[in-house]
């Protein structure tokens, strides 16, 4: 029981982080390697709000708006001027922009891992069974995050306008679309996302260092993957799925130290058996 | 009675529900310059990627010189005798145009050479690749590109790029060549050029041709039969003027 | 004899003046190793140099040639590292000479990595661009995961093996070199490297050409592996244990850093750039401590990000057209046309492949989807990409 929800908090972080890999891959058709270390930002604002005034609710705000510009600024500066390069550039640019973040929050903050202490939730009982309540906060927020993503995309106008774009970029800009706000957007939406998943993290794990983000992000870019790259609810069973396949093989003792190899064979199998993931959309080759 | 090259009985292809190309049917005969045309949206470059293993037709045959090649892939369609070229140039844009076409002279049998033998320049090694060397320069010579040989293809103006194209798919030594809007974009100066090169590699290399084309002065310049296509169907066949004439045809292109 | 005046004709120096300054600088400094006037330091530089060098050849041929990411060249090269010196610790109660051993553990560690260059090259063949980057990623995190947990090949405490002589094992280090960078240029220079830059430049133009796809990205990924699983024996002799964590995604980027900045498809400067970042690393070691290590890394990221908006963005062509390395060359050097390429010319810096993003999307589906179909639907759109 407990490891089922513990395994449905982690993969609610999962969820979080993969939502922005595959709204940015929709819309832009770029795999942002350096999402994951928009967490260890928000991470770190979050540190440094906590340490300067104390205050939880500021710390989240702050952490938000910091992540939100990240996103921005790197969309701006890294991968516009590439809009019309091949896709290996920006999976390289990528890179880079993730190594960077990386190696500025080490030369910042520095290399050791440093507690993040915010206010202690304890237990509660539910069900027999005593669960943390920042698991169950993490559930809950995660669910409303989603739900309200699900509406935003499909029931606004730069949600429709986004799916548009996802579609045909040509066609939206002929149909009066600002292209280039579309995917602007998109970015912003997804490093906010990822501003919350870092507050969910650090309520279960409390420390933050600079290669934070990675392994969570590439994680959930297998999440994203499993479910479907492109497609929002394929985001979120993925990550909820990895969640739970995680903490279940850690609590195996023969599978525990595999973990790492189980879900990555995983995402290859997945890759090879049905290549669009549980809910992708299959695609035709133009010639 | 010349021998009849490519057989396409019944083809059709649907994607999802819509059926793009249905019940096509049509013979080139050995040397024949055969055309495809009708309005945007027939399906004409679809019967291509069919013909060329890029689509798996959903009913139907084709076969070449009597072998039946519908279900193989675009590599193995290729090595059996069909060659294209494509409606929006698709060159090796990094590479030399001699090396364009010595991609093309990749599978002749005279050029047999594996990996291992030329990563240890064994003999074979420069023997294969001075032959193929010598053989690349005859076919530009061919098609008046020797000059540019060592220029990047991407560097070449249009109407070179599309004869490139061709000298390409003529250095794969096909049977039947599938030429996709060859004159698009061409000034009439080059237009009738590339009319000349047509008719000039059907007789030295006796090659049948089947194109597609909008320019009806092209068309009927140049090609013995034609087939037109409207919405996946087909409205006429036969001899190209009397084709052309058809009521249906002539409909269809200007409307009403 | 014609193949004798072919060989002459094509060791000429301008075709292979690679070849010619790295037997010089080995020479020299085998002779001051011998003659004790060359720190151990150096020594020990020369060996990291030179199996840098080997990792960025083998990932140029994939990323440079092929067109295709690997993100785990750092897993081919722990399989060579672990299965080779695991041999090894075994051929030294057999064999008695050193350099026979590592002569074998060489082979068996190429052949191993190989073997999974082969299992990784399966997917490629039905993944392209970014899937198969995350793919390769993958494994070489599972290849990391497994030999940490493995406890033949030492477990956590990493697998010691014996080093070789450090006085003698650049010597054989930069033979290896010279041996990969033959083996890579003939196959580049061959038909066969021609059908891999076509199936990178255009893939669906190569397949109409009757290329045999699956059968050229296999190969590439075998060898390329290959070469990795060498590098990685030179590894295991040059430092002991031999350690999981070395082969981390850092380290694979760190090889993709020295192919980017040597240039994509150009061996010589992968050669270069990997001689380079390794000496910069080498120095920044000893005076770069604690958090200021990460000064190194910054660097990586900046020359990644740098070089690669340089050569692909529009806003940077105008520059790059007064500035760029080739357009100086070609003012040096009087043999060459402005505008004309040599018949060996395989440069890419501009990675332009235009593919349509449907393509990149990687998997290969026929028919399926209703779309309307027809020729506007199938026409490209050429100004967005």
């Amino acid at each position: 029981m407990n490891i089922i929800l513990d395994g449905l908090g982690l993969g609610a972080i999962y969820a979080l982080i993969a939502l922005g890999y595959t709204m940015v891959y929709g819309i832009a058709k770029l795999l942002n390697f350096a999402h994951g270390d928009i967490i260890m930002v928000g991470a770190y604002a979050i540190l440094t709000m906590l340490n300067a005034n104390g205050n939880p609710w500021i710390a989240i705000i702050v952490s938000v708006v910091v992540c939100t510009a990240a996103g921005i600024i790197i969309e701006r500066f890294a991968y516009r001027p590439l809009r019309s390069a091949s896709p290996l550039a920006v999976l390289i640019t990528a890179i880079g922009v993730s190594y960077f973040l990386q190696s500025l929050a080490q030369l910042v903050f520095g290399a050791k891992s440093r507690p993040v202490t915010l206010p202690a939730l304890g237990n509660i009982n539910l069900f027999g069974a005593s669960v943390s309540v920042a698991t169950i906060i993490t559930l809950i927020i995660g669910a409303v995050i989603m739900a309200a993503l699900t509406v935003f995309v499909n029931f606004t106008r730069i949600g429709r306008a986004m799916q548009a774009v996802s579609e045909d970029k040509g066609a939206s800009q002929l149909m009066g679309i600002n292209v280039n706000r579309i995917i602007m957007i998109t970015f912003a939406i997804g490093s906010a996302l990822a501003a919350f998943a870092s507050l969910f993290y650090l309520m279960q794990i409390p420390a933050t260092s600079p290669t934070l983000g990675s392994m969570p992000g590439i994680k959930a870019f297998t999440a994203a993957v499993i479910g479907g790259i492109g497609s929002i609810p394929g985001a979120m069973i993925g990550g909820v799925l990895l969640g739970l396949i995680e903490k279940i093989c850690l609590s195996i003792p023969f599978l525990s130290a595999y973990t790492t190899a189980i879900e990555f064979g995983l995402l290859i199998l997945i890759l090879l058996v049905k290549p669009i993931g549980l809910l992708g959309k299959k695609r035709r080759v133009k010639v | 009675m010349a021998d009849v090259v490519l057989k396409i009985e019944d083809l059709g292809i649907a994607f999802g529900g819509l059926h793009a190309v249905e019940n096509l049917n049509l013979e080139v005969k050995e040397k024949q310059i055969y055309g495809l045309v009708g309005p945007n949206g027939a399906g004409k470059t679809t019967v291509f990627n069919m013909l060329t293993g890029v689509y798996q037709p959903t009913t139907g045959t084709f076969s070449l010189c009597g072998e039946t090649l519908n279900g193989k892939t675009q590599e193995a369609i290729n090595r059996k005798g069909i060659a294209r070229t494509f409606q929006n140039i698709r060159l090796f844009t990094n590479m030399s145009v001699i090396r364009n076409v010595m991609v093309g002279l990749h599978n002749q049998p005279d050029f047999k050479c594996g990996p291992f033998s030329s990563m240890l320049r064994l003999p074979k090694y420069y023997k294969t690749e001075n032959a193929m060397r010598a053989r690349a320069k005859e076919i530009l010579r061919i098609f008046g590109l020797l000059e540019e040989r060592n220029s990047l293809s991407s560097n070449l103006p249009y109407g070179k790029q599309r004869k490139l194209e061709i000298a390409r798919a003529m250095a794969t030594n096909p049977k039947l060549l599938l030429l996709d809007e060859p004159a698009a974009g061409m000034n009439p100066n080059e237009t009738s050029e590339l009319m000349d090169i047509i008719r000039f590699i059907r007789d030295e290399f006796n090659i049948s041709v089947l194109l597609i084309e909008h320019d009806m002065r092209f068309v009927s310049g140049l090609c013995d039969e034609i087939t037109v296509l409207n919405f996946g169907t087909t409205l006429a066949q036969g001899d190209t003027q009397t084709a052309l004439n058809d009521p249906e045809v002539i409909r269809a292109y200007i409307g009403g | 004899m014609e193949y004798i005046k072919n060989i002459k004709n094509s060791y000429k120096l301008k075709y292979n003046i690679t070849y010619y300054i790295i037997i010089a600088i080995v020479t020299v400094t085998a002779v001051m190793a011998a003659s004790g006037d060359l720190k151990r330091s150096t020594m020990g530089l020369l060996a990291r140099i030179s199996y840098s060098i080997i990792m960025a050849l083998s990932l140029n041929l994939v990323v440079g040639f092929l067109g295709e990411l690997s993100l785990g060249h750092g897993g081919f090269m722990c399989v060579g590292a672990y299965i080779g010196c695991f041999c090894a610790n075994y051929l030294h109660n057999v064999i008695s000479s050193p350099l026979l051993v590592l002569i074998v553990a060489m082979i068996i560690g190429g052949i191993s990595a190989a073997f999974f260059g082969f299992i990784i090259g399966l997917p490629a063949l039905r993944l392209k661009g970014d899937y198969l980057a995350i793919v390769t990623l993958a494994f070489g995190e599972i290849v990391r995961n497994v030999f940490k947990n493995l406890p033949w090949f030492g477990g956590a405490m990493g697998l010691s093996s014996v080093t070789y002589n450090a006085d003698s094992l650049f010597v054989v280090g930069f033979v290896v070199v010279l041996i990969v960078l033959f083996l890579s240029q003939n196959l580049i220079r061959s038909k066969h490297g021609r059908a891999v830059t076509a199936i990178r430049d255009n893939e669906i133009a190569a397949k109409a050409m009757g290329i045999n796809v699956t059968f050229y990205k296999l190969l590439i990924f075998v060898i390329s592996a290959a070469f990795a699983g060498v590098a990685g024996v030179i590894y295991g002799h040059f430092t002991t244990p031999v350690m999981y964590s070395f082969f981390s995604y850092n380290y694979s980027i760190e090889v993709l850093v020295m192919v980017v900045l040597g240039g994509m498809a150009s061996l010589n400067g992968s050669i270069i750039a990997a001689t380079l970042i390794t000496v910069v690393n080498f120095l920044l070691q000893d005076n770069l401590s604690g958090d200021l290590a990460a000064l190194r890394l910054l660097i990586y990221a900046l020359i990644l990000i740098i070089v690669v908006l340089f050569n692909n963005s529009p806003a940077f062509a105008p520059i790059k057209e007064k500035l760029g390395i080739h357009k100086i060359l070609e003012k040096i050097s009087f043999r060459r046309k402005p505008g004309t390429v040599t018949d060996d010319k395989a440069d890419w810096n501009k990675i332009e492949t235009k593919i349509p993003m449907d393509e990149v999307l990687g998997v290969d589906f026929r028919t399926d989807e209703a779309t309307p179909a027809g020729d506007t639907e199938e026409k490209e759109e050429k100004d967005n990409g």
